[in-house]
């Protein structure tokens, strides 16, 4: 049995846990409100920018001659997908949940004899899937997520990398993996396609949601467009521009969503601990009376014994 | 009392400007056009330059420098897509300056074709803010 002196160090040393969880929940909860306030910031480009571009897809014909990035290259067999998770862990099945769903999506497509390669953005993603998927990973991006805000020189750091790929002709088809935030205690893993563009942005788990964000091809509706200089040309400088807008989207979305996940596990483990604090300090207030009794009874025994 | 037309200028990281003006001078891709309340729809992909926001027919105008982005008008609203914007009083000419200078050393350094480029182009862009400001 434990002697009172350990259960007094145990009670120390949860309770300096139970301090320092409390502070990193604090800690993400004021990020969360950040990362939240610059996913609002970010939203009228992102509408604008879908908004136009379905005007314009909606537009152009698509010929062999219409930009790759929507036409596509004509074949689906190699596959790029990029992996956005955090650089830090302690945030419950925050990275996890989004690796699980990049593995199902590689199975799936290998099984369809597709290639695969992937990139990843954050360093935990690409530490989990090292081990069973490494040799498809091609490029990894880590602290793209900055101390207070996601730049979004970074989500066009990386744009430019996966457009150099697939000009270089390296792949087909792009999609994004990435937590999408739907709430502070709700994060879904999504899947995205990115290259070739798709104008109504089909999303994997589809449950009755995101009635403001569908492109809103019917404003503006009737009254003819002029485009200048042409559908053609612009739509060459967009698609590469939505490319980064996505991806910088994607990127918000994951960062508001890590510190999400962090606050709610860290809030569990303040909890866990302040449970674990109160049963030991029963079980040492029992230790320390049953001391206490054992020396009352040896002193009483002593003195009837004379 | 004139007819306005509202006005949007978001980057990615925020919405700039939102307001109805008179008049926005925008730097198009193919030259400057003023947009009006009851300009016919259009898509225009812009150039590095300055936006000018006219409150009402006179007075100076509010200048804000982009670096290119896109335009999209409709009778009754004006958004454009920049992809970096600062109001032109902020920007800072010595700091620009530098930039400059910095930006000469590592075209000089450069050596593949699409870095040369890219740093050609931030260089251009440096030059408009520059000019931006010269001409306030």
């Amino acid at each position: 049995m434990p002697s009172l002196r350990d259960y007094r160090d145990r009670i120390k040393s949860v309770k300096s846990t139970r301090k320092i969880t409390s502070a990193m929940k604090m800690v993400a909860a004021s990020k969360l409100r950040r990362a939240q306030e610059q996913a609002e910031a970010s939203q009228p480009y992102a509408r604008s920018m879908s908004e136009m571009l379905a005007r314009l897809a909606s537009n152009v014909t698509i010929t062999p001659s219409s930009p790759k990035l929507l036409a596509g290259t004509g074949s689906d067999q190699r596959h790029l997908l990029i992996l956005v998770t955090a650089d830090r862990g302690l945030c419950g099945g925050f990275n996890a949940y989004a690796v699980k769903a990049l593995r199902q999506k590689i199975t799936a497509l290998q099984g369809a004899g597709k290639q695969v390669s992937i990139v990843c953005v954050g360093r935990k993603g690409r530490d989990l899937i090292r081990r069973d998927f490494g040799h498809l990973i091609i490029e990894s991006f880590r602290d793209v997520f900055g101390k207070n805000v996601v730049e979004f020189a970074q989500a066009q750091k990386i744009s430019e990398y996966v457009l150099a790929l697939f000009e270089a002709g390296k792949f087909d088809v792009c999609s994004i993996v990435y937590n999408e935030f739907r709430s502070v205690l709700v994060q879904t893993p999504m899947t995205q396609q990115l290259i070739p563009f798709r104008a109504e942005e089909p999303r994997t788990p589809t449950k009755g949601k995101k009635a403001e964000e569908k492109p809103a091809v019917a404003v503006g509706g009737t009254s003819p467009y002029i485009f200048e200089p042409n559908e053609d040309e612009i739509l060459s400088k967009l698609l590469p521009r939505n490319l980064s807008v996505q991806i910088y989207r994607s990127m918000l979305d994951s960062s508001a969503g890590e510190q999400a996940a962090r606050m709610t596990a860290m809030d569990n483990a303040t909890r866990n601990a302040g449970e674990m604090i109160k049963d030991l300090t029963l079980q040492y207030n029992r230790a320390r009376q049953a001391y206490i009794t054992k020396e009352l009874i040896e002193i009483i025994s002593g003195a009837e014994a004379v | 009392m004139s007819r306005k037309i509202h006005f949007d200028l978001v980057s990615p990281e925020k919405k700039l400007v939102s307001e109805d003006v008179h008049m926005a001078v925008i730097p198009g891709d193919m030259g400057m056009f003023g947009v009006m309340a009851g300009h016919c729809s259009l898509v225009a992909s812009l150039t590095h330059g300055v936006v000018k926001l006219y409150k009402d027919d006179k007075g100076t105008p509010r200048r804000i420098f982009i670096a290119g982005g896109f335009a999209d008008v409709n009778g009754a609203k004006c958004s454009v897509l920049a992809e970096e914007a600062i109001p032109v009083s902020e920007l800072d000419k010595n700091a620009l300056t530098q930039q400059l200078k910095d930006l000469t050393e590592d075209l000089g350094l450069a050596k593949e074709k699409n870095d040369k480029a890219r740093i050609k182009l931030k260089i251009a862009v440096v030059n408009a803010k520059l000019l931006a400001i010269s001409s306030q």
